[in-house]
């Protein structure tokens, strides 16, 4: 009984990277390896296999997600968006330039994740302080480079695209936001 | 179906050459997820294994089952010890370049067990997750044998190690007569320090994706910090010619050690590829990257003795560390001690003792990040007992020849490190006595530390080919684990030949291009920098060769002594305006490209003459909650001095890296054995803690000139391990000098501080 069960096919339906996929998958399938094996999309790593890592994050309809943690089988009607489709999209361009100008990067297994999970902070909040990136990103781990170019990185696109927007930085607070 | 993205526009900075802050050559392709890394590799009718682990420590194999896992849909084949294909029989078959002596590990050679979580068989299936349920039924059952992974119970069963590797350098013999010279000492300290087992956890696990070509042949996509060492691995193993295989590995996802040795998984994936005639993919699991190699636990006795003004008078310093019971791995650790001090008695000693383990491995900064934070810690209470500065103490005993072999420092710029370093960190405000400084419940403390690591080089070799576009490869068999190599090559060449940055392709992790060792030590821009710089002089040669014979002369009588090579243009020294294109000089002298290959040799006499080293002074400030015993580093300024830094801000990078993984080792990083078992308890990320974002304060890396002409022709050191030495040490003395507390087993974790602040407060 459990043994048929246990691999059965389940058919899902979803955009990945604004596309339209539609795919019978192994119902044990992690969304990670979904990407990574059914769609040939390696940009998003696995490091510790059980959600502390973070090297495997992809935003899911809009929130970032542990792709180790999520099974493919969830996600019919879903919108996945992965490193190569942000990048298509230009939408972390910024981010991308900057974390290659501060080199927050070396081997770059954690980077594609990093960098969905630092398009997130700035998304939530424009403006954020030191520690508010450290504590954002602190489930985000990066064994080679020390982070600290990372944080650089993420500070520099914050003010970089509140001045594109028209906020004044003044400190850590933003015109905008005192106005408020 | 999903389109490639486009590469978006890097900050390119103008200017090629050595010296710039580039920023790295590979960034766009790993920020936009383009890098492929060895288990990244798809290829058609791929096929996975899983590897099964032991579940005893030593014994052996009475019976393995493998006919529920075979029966489970999808899996093709189960290997095992019992139907394995024939492998090299011979020991020698099976050492690699970085094997120390000994008989190497075989994966499924036969029943004998030898170490937890030993792979005993390997379950191939047509998608991973049902080779992952397949190694789960598989049954095996044993004969277990009493084991010991206990190094404190087979301490003083310990043995003295010959030789056992290439840059293994027993410790010197005894100077004077350290224990009359001890006993006598106005101020002593003799102390005991313990460091436990760490794990390189890069974040990338090992994998390999085997090709099997339709002529047989093999393509090998590994994770390796040497593709010409896996290669030669592959073939002696399996009695393979060495064209029937080729290794590549253009990315690898961090290492430190790790990919120095051939691992488990490539093993599999290639004996599972030959017999099936499939391409096979092997990952190891993350509990399984705990079953192949670590920093080996170690525990030291360090002993100083002193005059009253802080002069050195004996130096004792005892290391036992673990080996296997079948290899003998060693490591430089107390020898740094006897070279980094000025004292005329000094007994350094080294021992190894056997546990039921695998072979440790190396890990960044193998030995130094052991030994040197043992001085390191032992002259801080020195400092402490003779109420003296630790900066002045270590100045006091600066030396500015190696007192161990007798022989001058190629360079050594310590002195610069230190007077730098703590001028950034404003050490000249400390107050040296312990709990003298707090902000509401937090204590403040402020230590330092020195580091040291050697500078190596060995041999390797380097293909430069420049087109008549102006367009030049340079490629050598090296690796680039994150380190920065194809960025620091792509600038010795373009510095070399006068060319933008842009212009240059650098190629490296493939075992079929122009042999190079195996990357780790930091001697990889040594080795290979040297190389590449050897390989595209000789390019400029010819370039020079052809623009003096040119029609028409345009540069006069010039010979290449008077030339030079800048912005694409062969031009006169000694008037640069005077200038002819690259490809006019290539197009009339009737070549298209320019190829030449060159092995660069260390400078054997030279060397033979000096010690090389790398310098670092390391300042620390930690914060320590007093209720909770918590340790948070809120400042680190490390001063290093390494020679020429050809990329300050690839560099910069490396040793921000190293600090960190100091801060892990210092307060975070240990695998718990459990002795009883004889297994890791902590084998994955979410228990053995590594240092994440939160951990991290302000970091500031300063680079010290330092000129050096014997190390290389580049007079580039290397930076990969420095970064790390000195941290643990500074760390652990700021604690001291924040809470009055001496921890001297890493990590300082809080259970640690809280005793020592309770034993404090009782007494
Ligand atoms: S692999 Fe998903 S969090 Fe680590
Ligand atoms: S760059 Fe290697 S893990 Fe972050």
């Amino acid at each position: 009984m459990a043994e048929a069960e246990f691999s059965t096919l389940v058919e899902v339906s979803l955009r990945v990277n604004g596309e339209r996929v539609s795919r019978r998958v192994e119902a044990r399938r992690h969304l990670i390896d979904f990407l990574r094996l059914d769609l040939g999309l390696t940009g998003s790593h696995a490091g510790c296999e059980h959600g502390v890592c973070g090297a495997c994050t992809v935003r899911v309809d809009g929130e970032i997600v542990r792709g180790c943690l999520t099974l493919a089988a969830q996600l019919d009607g879903a919108d996945v968006w992965t490193i190569e489709g942000l990048s298509d999209t230009g939408e972390v361009r910024d981010l991308q330039q900057a974390f290659v100008a501060r080199n927050a990067l070396q081997c770059g297994y954690c980077t594609p994740g990093m960098l969905a999970t630092c398009a997130d902070l700035l998304e939530r909040s424009p403006a954020p302080s030191r520690a508010e990136i450290r504590e954002h990103i602190s489930g985000n781990y990066c064994r080679c480079t020390g982070y600290e170019a990372i944080i650089d990185a993420v500070e520099t696109v914050a003010a970089a695209r509140r001045a594109a927007t028209g906020q004044v930085a003044i400190g850590q607070a933003t015109i905008g936001e005192t106005a408020e | 179906m999903i389109a490639k993205p486009a590469i978006p526009d890097v900050l390119r900075e103008p200017g090629p050459g050595i010296g710039k802050p580039l920023s790295r050559v590979d960034g766009p392709l790993k920020v936009t997820g383009q890098a492929r890394y060895a288990a990244e590799f798809n290829v058609p009718g791929l096929v996975h294994g899983y590897i099964v682990s032991s579940t005893i420590t030593k014994g052996r194999i009475t019976r393995i089952d493998t006919a529920a896992a075979l029966r489970r849909p999808g899996v093709l084949h189960v290997f095992t010890h019992e139907n394995r294909p024939h492998v090299a029989w011979f020991d020698r078959k099976w050492k690699d370049e970085d094997a120390p002596s000994g008989s190497p590990f075989r994966p499924l050679y036969d029943d004998r067990i030898v170490h937890a979580m030993q792979p005993v068989a390997l379950v191939v299936a047509e998608t991973f997750e049902a080779a992952r349920e397949g190694a789960r039924l598989v049954q095996v059952e044993y004969e277990a044998e009493p084991h010991e992974t206990d190094l404190a119970a087979r301490r003083h069963e310990a043995f003295t190690p010959g030789k056992e590797k290439g840059g293994f350098e027993p410790p010197p013999k005894p100077r004077g007569d350290p224990d009359r010279a001890l006993a006598e000492a106005a101020v002593k300290v003799d102390v005991e320090y313990v460091q436990p087992t760490e794990h390189h956890n890069p974040m990338e696990m090992h994998g390999s994706t085997v090709v099997y070509n339709d002529d047989g042949t093999l393509t090998v996509h590994d994770k390796t910090q040497g593709a010409p060492n896996s290669h030669s691995w592959v073939c002696s193993v399996f009695g393979l010619s060495k064209s029937a295989v080729r290794v590549i590995s253009p990315f690898v996802g961090g290492a430190f050690g790790s990919g120095l040795r051939p691992q488990h998984q490539l093993f599999m994936a290639v004996m599972a590829a030959l017999q099936l005639k499939r391409s096979v993919r092997v990952e190891l699991s993350r509990p399984q990257m705990f079953t192949f190699g670590h920093r080996p636990p170690t525990i030291q006795r360090v002993a100083l003795g002193a005059a009253p003004d802080g002069t050195l008078q004996a130096m004792i310093h005892e290391a036992v560390q673990e080996s296997s019971q079948f290899e003998n791995y060693v490591e430089i650790v107390v020898n740094w001690s006897g070279q980094q001090y000025r004292c005329d008695n000094v007994r350094l000693d080294y021992k190894l003792a056997r546990l039921d383990v695998f072979t440790p491995l190396d890990m960044r900064a193998p030995g130094a990040a052991t030994g040197v934070p043992a001085i390191e810690m032992a002259m801080d209470e020195l400092a402490h007992a003779l109420r003296m500065d630790p900066v002045e103490l270590r100045l006091r005993n600066y030396t500015d020849r190696d007192p161990n072999q007798d022989k001058p420092f190629s360079s050594k710029e310590l002195r610069a490190c230190f007077a730098q370093g703590a001028e950034r960190f404003g050490w000249s405000r400390r107050n040296p006595q312990p709990r003298s400084m707090r902000e509401g419940r937090q204590l403040i403390g402020w230590g330092v530390a020195s580091g040291v690591w050697d500078a190596m080089q060995g041999q390797a070799d380097a293909r430069a080919t420049l087109g008549i576009d102006g367009h030049l490869v340079v490629a050598s068999a090296t690796a680039d684990i994150g380190t920065g190599t194809y960025t620091v090559m792509s600038q010795i060449a373009a510095g070399t030949l006068g060319l933008p940055i842009g212009n240059v392709t650098f190629k490296l992790g493939d075992s079929a291009l122009p042999m190079a060792p195996i990357e780790g030590g930091s001697w990889t821009v040594s080795s290979v920098g040297s190389a590449v710089l050897a390989a595209c002089e000789r390019v400029r040669g010819r370039l020079y060769k052809l623009a003096a014979k040119m029609e028409g002369a345009p540069l006069g009588k010039a010979k290449p002594a008077d030339m030079v090579l800048t912005d694409g243009h062969v031009a006169l020294a000694a008037d640069p305006a005077r200038r002819v294109p690259i490809a006019e000089v290539m197009r009339s002298g009737g070549v298209l490209a320019i190829e030449e290959e060159a092995r660069s040799v260390p400078y054997y006499v030279k060397r033979a003459q000096h010690t090389l080293a790398t310098h670092s002074a390391v300042f620390a400030e930690v914060r320590v909650d007093e209720d909770l015993g918590t340790v948070q580093v809120s400042r680190i300024v490390s001063a290093v001095a390494a020679g020429r830094i050809i990329n300050p801000k690839t560099a910069g990078s490396q040793v921000m890296g190293g600090v960190v993984m100091g801060i892990g080792m210092a307060l975070e990083e240990e695998t718990f054995m459990d002795h009883g078992l004889g297994r890791y308890m902590n084998h994955d990320l979410a228990e053995y803690h590594v240092p994440v974002n939160a951990d991290i304060g302000s970091i500031d890396v300063i680079f010290v000139d330092e000129h050096d002409e014997v190390v290389n022709p580049l007079g580039a050191k290397g930076v990969g391990e420095i970064g790390i030495v000195g941290v643990p040490a500074a760390i652990a003395n700021a604690v001291f000098h924040a809470t009055g507390v001496r921890v001297r087993e890493l990590p300082i974790t809080l259970d640690k501080v809280l005793a020592g602040l309770s034993r404090r407060s009782a007494a």
